[in-house]
């Protein structure tokens, strides 16, 4: 394997037809479309079906309903195009319908700044539809990530039978890197889905509370064991972070393109004589409670640096045993320096 | 070969190439960025582009940013700016206040008028005389770029617009170009 000049955007789809995908339904919306642009392409020269929707509701539904069929469904959207999505997002979840959203974020709310990255869609990938359900999520900071990411995201979808967003941003979605990743078409064996409609048998789907039968219910006590049920699947899951001088007094917890940062700004600092390390968090949720706490058991101050007001902050805050301080900034890659003397004027 | 060195950041042991190109959407700046970095990866270095732009599919401001290294690439933006290619005074005007006294830059000597240090050729004057078409000012400012610093070498580039672009003849005739103009010492501007 030869290093290559790849694409955030194009290294997702890569990973997307290498794990199995052959369904994908979108809408280009920038930062996002090359996603869509890379599906149109190949898809079809790898036996799969690329369909461009009329809008973002009825990309994710005909996502989902592929899935449903047993195809491997995708869609990739931004901050506009996501909110649209939320309804159908419940929908896979209360269906346990394994699809992939990918949200490459751009600044919001509302249409924004298109071409200008932000995370603030944190807690909407979290808590966006209505209703009580978990949903994992996942977040890539480099471009080799975007591949590897988006494998994980059809591995776990399928093993716990639900939607996995992958939480982009528009620097790594639009960033050109050269990395050694596995050609395209090499495929990675996935446990074939199953196909649970459209195999000549009777059988019920709905987004209504639902008893072991599949059919609607009304009765408390059903509804109680579904939703107790959906969240107890994540008991066994495994949430991914990457620690870099765990030990250290003062700890970053970054993800996406802040990570990149953080982590230049950890150089910074030890540079200057300041103990510092960094906790990546590629999964965002369900959140690593345990790997934050047992980081912040050692560490006096953790610093939680994101492109919007503090999100994922407040499930930091949640889970340490420091002092945490958010570090906010807007619409473009935060500049090492400034984050690293933010940092020591903490200190 | 041009090395540019940073007077700050001395705690860093920082090896890499930091690499701005900048004008107006429709200028083809980051096609450029693009071939450029894809040349520096053939060439053995790690590499990082972003690209910065506005919604506007022409004339809006528009610049990629090229980190080059042999060293892994933590932090994919510049640290600062060892050459800047620019075909636009806005885009001269915005990055000035980050140039250092090492930078080199090279510009488009009718469009940047308040160019003050570096080399400046009419990249798109020449196009257009040559090609009848301003598309090309891109490639005959990445020859004459490769040409004054070494930093690729010229065949990869070459090799990058064969793969790349969709009329490689006559990309490559430009870059050729690029590359002539930066030797002839009579049309440098200053």
């Amino acid at each position: 394997m030869t290093k290559e000049l790849i694409q955030g955007n194009e290294a997702a789809v890569r990973g997307a037809i290498n794990a199995g995908c052959n369904f994908f339904a979108g809408y280009p919306i920038t930062p996002s479309s090359e996603i869509a642009h890379g599906m149109a392409e190949l898809l079809p020269k790898f036996n799969g079906v690329f369909v461009q929707m009329e809008d973002e509701i009825a990309s994710i539904s005909a996502a989902i309903g592929a899935s449903m069929a047993g195809a491997k469904a995708m869609t990739a959207t931004s901050g506009p195009g996501f909110s649209l999505m939320q309804e159908s997002i419940g929908y896979a979840a209360i269906t346990e319908t394994p699809v992939i959203i990918y949200n490459v974020m751009r600044v919001g709310p509302s249409t924004g700044i298109p071409t200008a990255p932000s995370q603030g869609d944190v807690m909407q990938a979290r808590y966006g539809s209505h209703g009580d359900y978990p949903i994992i999520v996942l977040s890539p900071a480099t471009v080799e990530d975007m591949y590897h990411l988006t494998v994980e995201a059809f591995e776990l979808a399928h093993k716990f039978s639900s939607p996995v967003t992958v939480l982009s941003d528009e620097i790594i979605g639009h960033m050109r890197e050269s990395v050694t990743l596995p050609e395209l078409g090499e495929r990675i064996e996935l446990p074939e889905s199953e196909n649970i409609i459209g195999i000549g048998r009777r059988m019920h789907r709905t987004g209504l509370a639902h008893n072991e039968h599949g059919l609607p219910t009304t009765d408390f006590k059903e509804y109680e064991g579904l939703i107790k049920r959906l969240f107890a699947k994540f008991d066994s899951f495994k949430p991914k972070v990457k620690v870099e001088n765990g030990d250290a007094d003062v700890i970053f917890i970054a993800y996406g393109s802040s990570y990149r940062s953080a982590r230049r700004a950890v150089k910074i600092l030890i540079g200057k004589g300041v103990d510092a390390g960094i906790l990546k968090l590629e999964t965002l949720f369900p959140f690593p409670e345990k790997e934050v706490r047992k980081i912040s058991k050692k560490a006096e101050r953790v610093i939680v640096p994101e492109m919007n007001m503090g999100q994922i902050l407040r499930e930091v805050e949640r889970v340490c045993c420091c002092d945490v301080v958010g570090v906010s900034f807007f619409g473009s890659l935060i500049i090492p320096e400034v984050l690293a003397k933010k940092v020591e004027e903490m200190l | 070969m041009i090395v540019a060195e940073s007077p700050t950041h001395a705690y860093l042991t920082d090896n890499s190439i930091n690499i701005r190109i900048a004008g107006r959407g429709g200028q083809g700046i980051i096609k450029a960025g693009l071939l450029l970095a894809e040349a520096l990866v053939l060439e053995g270095k790690n590499v990082a582009q972003t690209q910065n732009y506005g919604p506007e599919a022409r004339g809006g401001a528009c610049r990629t940013d090229i980190v080059a290294s042999l060293e892994e690439i933590d932090y994919p933006g510049l640290q600062r700016i060892d050459y800047l290619i620019v075909l636009d005074e806005g885009a001269y005007a915005r990055y000035l206040p980050m140039l250092n006294e090492r930078t080199i830059v090279i510009y488009d000597s009718d469009l940047v008028k308040s160019a003050k240090k570096g080399y400046g050729f009419p990249f798109t004057r020449i196009s257009k005389d040559k090609f009848g078409s301003e598309l090309f000012a891109n490639m005959i400012a990445l020859g004459a770029f490769v040409s004054l610093t070494d930093i690729v070498k010229p065949e990869t580039l070459q090799h990058v617009i064969k793969k790349r672009m969709k009329n490689p003849e006559k990309n490559i005739s430009a870059f050729r170009l690029g590359a002539e103009i930066a030797i002839a010492p009579e049309i440098i501007t200053r």
